[in-house]
């Protein structure tokens, strides 16, 4: 027996699921978007030019930005070497050692960090490596990203280490095995697929940040032969031809654009991969 | 947001471990210790270079620098009104339009999608999160822009002329503060998404079943059993989602038109406070502008600062027994 007001409320419930399954959509909707026009405007510009040359100057056809998606590379295993230590140790000593409350300080600084706008550590990268080293440079470049890593890895860590069964360290304890060489030959090794996941993401996040290297590492036209010279790399490339006037260039601008999504799509792939295989650590 | 060492299960910590102090344990210890110190250091570093370098600005300016609308290089004439008018706006407008949505997809994602289609959409927000923001910079000015110009835009300065709120000229491009909002609203979706559903798969079942238990409609539970006890937490998504859009740079200086204006009509184009410096930073010619960018840096952060600590607060406020994230 249904009265005519259970059924406005069965109405109701079915109108407003519409809407959450309409919400859904709608949030899909954008990257798909995205993608149909990267893979559209982006495949017709991509030859092995692209990839293999330098930028011609402007308003001549052609070129490429080889110069760029190595230079993105170099800048990424710069912040890698720069931050992931850092971040690594002190995602080891909130897993393995400090009190209850300062742990949760640094956890919470962490997590503010996090949400600091890039931008930011580019005006601190500028500060600490530009204005000292006299120019823009791949370092300082690198010492950005790698003010990004920090607070990423460390969280990351942290939440693995913290996976790895007690037993471990208590078995390994009682042979007698120092802590440190507890921590580093067992823990560690326990947790090894995990946080290599958690630098990988850190690591994919800093690929396509635009705002720290634009006044650190500026870019260039050019290959880079020192850390201490300015280096291109693919956002900022990307972010110039854009805004440019020429059509060659908006076109090379997609083109970019596609390889920094391949490059920073086969890092989260790896991560899937790695974190897919059965165990959560 | 996963769960912590809160709780008292807690795996034994090496720390915990009863055993003689030897060299390489201290060094060791030391070593991480300082290694995790560098959270600290890396709010020193934000403070000195941001108020070092905005002395001059300060000094010259005062207080009247937040409330001044002008904004000339040429007679040094400097004001972050136009910037945090900029700002506010493109976060307001970016916030009404994600959190809604954000907040239907977490339902959808949490209570009602086919369980094997959970995990597929949950892999594609996270996609959506990975694309970087220069890119939905490109896409915006090359594919968005001009679809908004050609049909919303038009449309609405054709009929809707005479409101103040949406007044044209609409600019060639369409680029003004409303298409900057709506990007941002793009970029913050994955995580306001993320975290609400987060959230609500924190709503203990019990709360779920006892409501079903009363004849509730599906989405009588969901407003009164998972809403009604989650809206903190869900606020603290609003305002996690609010932290990033203030900050968004590279895809908002690539559509917002950049020009230093307060406009009551949002489809003029407008700045803000962290596109101006990705925008001006790298050609500032005197010390004093430099200086100025600096003391912009120092509002823009001190303003995000405060918002996520307000949003981490909000956010663990909910955790409690029974819920499905423990």
């Amino acid at each position: 027996m249904l009265t005519r007001y259970d059924k406005y409320r069965k109405l109701k419930s079915g109108f407003m699921s519409a809407l959450a399954v309409f919400c859904a959509i709608l949030v899909v909707l954008p990257l798909i978007l995205v993608f149909f026009y990267l893979l559209k405007m982006g495949v017709s510009s991509l030859s092995w030019d692209f990839i293999t040359q330098l930028p011609k100057p402007a308003g001549e056809e052609g070129g490429g930005m080889a110069n760029a998606i190595v230079g993105t590379l170099e800048l990424m295993g710069l912040a890698l070497v720069m931050g992931v230590p850092i971040g690594l140790l002190g995602g080891i000593y909130l897993a393995e050692y400090g009190g209850g409350k300062t742990n949760a300080w640094i956890r919470f600084g962490a997590d503010v960090l996090n949400g600091v706008p890039s931008i930011v550590w580019g005006m601190v990268g500028y500060i600490l490596a530009v204005v000292p080293m006299g120019g823009f440079s791949a370092f300082s470049g690198g010492l950005a990203l790698a003010f990004i890593m920090v607070p990423l890895v460390l969280r990351t860590t942290e939440e693995v280490l913290v996976l790895v069964p007690s037993g471990y360290r208590e078995a390994a304890s009682a042979l007698g095995i120092p802590r440190w060489k507890i921590t580093y030959h067992i823990v560690l090794r326990t947790a090894f697929k995990g946080i290599v996941t958690g630098v990988l993401l850190a690591l994919g996040r800093v690929a396509g940040e635009t705002a720290p290297i634009l006044f650190t590492a500026l870019g260039s036209n050019v290959w880079n032969n020192s850390i201490k010279e300015p280096i291109a790399a693919l956002p900022i490339q990307i972010y110039y031809y854009a805004l440019s006037s020429f059509p060659d260039q908006n076109n090379q601008a997609w083109a970019g654009a596609l390889v920094l999504i391949i490059l920073v799509f086969l890092l989260s792939a790896t991560v899937r991969f790695l974190t897919s295989r059965r165990s959560k650590i | 947001m996963s769960q912590t060492t809160t709780s008292p299960a807690l795996p034994a910590r090496a720390a915990d471990m009863a055993e003689p102090s030897r060299l390489g344990n201290r060094l060791f210890e030391g070593l991480t210790f300082v290694s995790a110190m560098m959270i600290g250091v890396l709010f020193l570093l934000v403070a000195y270079v941001l108020i070092d370098g905005a002395r001059l600005a300060m000094s010259q300016y005062g207080w009247e620098f937040l409330t001044n609308t002008h904004w000339n290089p040429v007679t040094d004439n400097y004001g972050a009104l136009p910037f945090i008018f900029g700002t506010v706006v493109t976060s307001a407008i970016a916030l009404i339009i994600a959190v809604p949505l954000s907040i239907g997809t977490a339902i959808f994602l949490t209570d009602l999608a086919p369980l094997r289609l959970r995990q597929p959409l949950t892999s594609i927000i996270e996609m959506l999160a990975a694309v970087p923001s220069v890119i939905w910079g490109l896409w915006g000015l090359f594919v968005l822009l001009p679809w908004l110009h050609d049909y919303p835009y038009t449309w609405v300065s054709k009929h809707l002329s005479g409101i103040p709120l949406v007044a044209g000229p609409i600019q060639g491009a369409g680029a003004c503060i409303m298409s900057a909002g709506i990007i941002v609203a793009i970029m913050i979706l994955p995580i306001v998404t993320s975290v609400s559903r987060e959230i609500l798969r924190s709503v203990p079942d019990l709360q779920r079943e006892a409501a079903y238990g009363l004849g509730a409609t599906r989405w009588e539970v969901t407003r009164i059993a998972v809403l009604s006890y989650a809206r903190r937490g869900l606020m603290g998504a609003a305002v996690l989602g609010l932290g990033r859009a203030l900050g968004e740079t590279m895809a908002v200086t690539m559509v917002v038109g950049n020009s230093p204006k307060i406009n009551a009509s949002l489809l003029q184009p407008g700045w803000t406070l962290a596109s101006v410096i990705a925008n001006q930073f790298g050609e500032a010619a005197t010390d004093i502008q430099r200086s100025v960018l600096f003391e912009i840096g120092l509002v823009l952060v001190c303003v995000t600062i405060l918002v996520n600590i307000g949003a981490l607060l909000l956010i663990k406020s909910i955790d409690g027994p029974g819920s499905r994230r423990a």
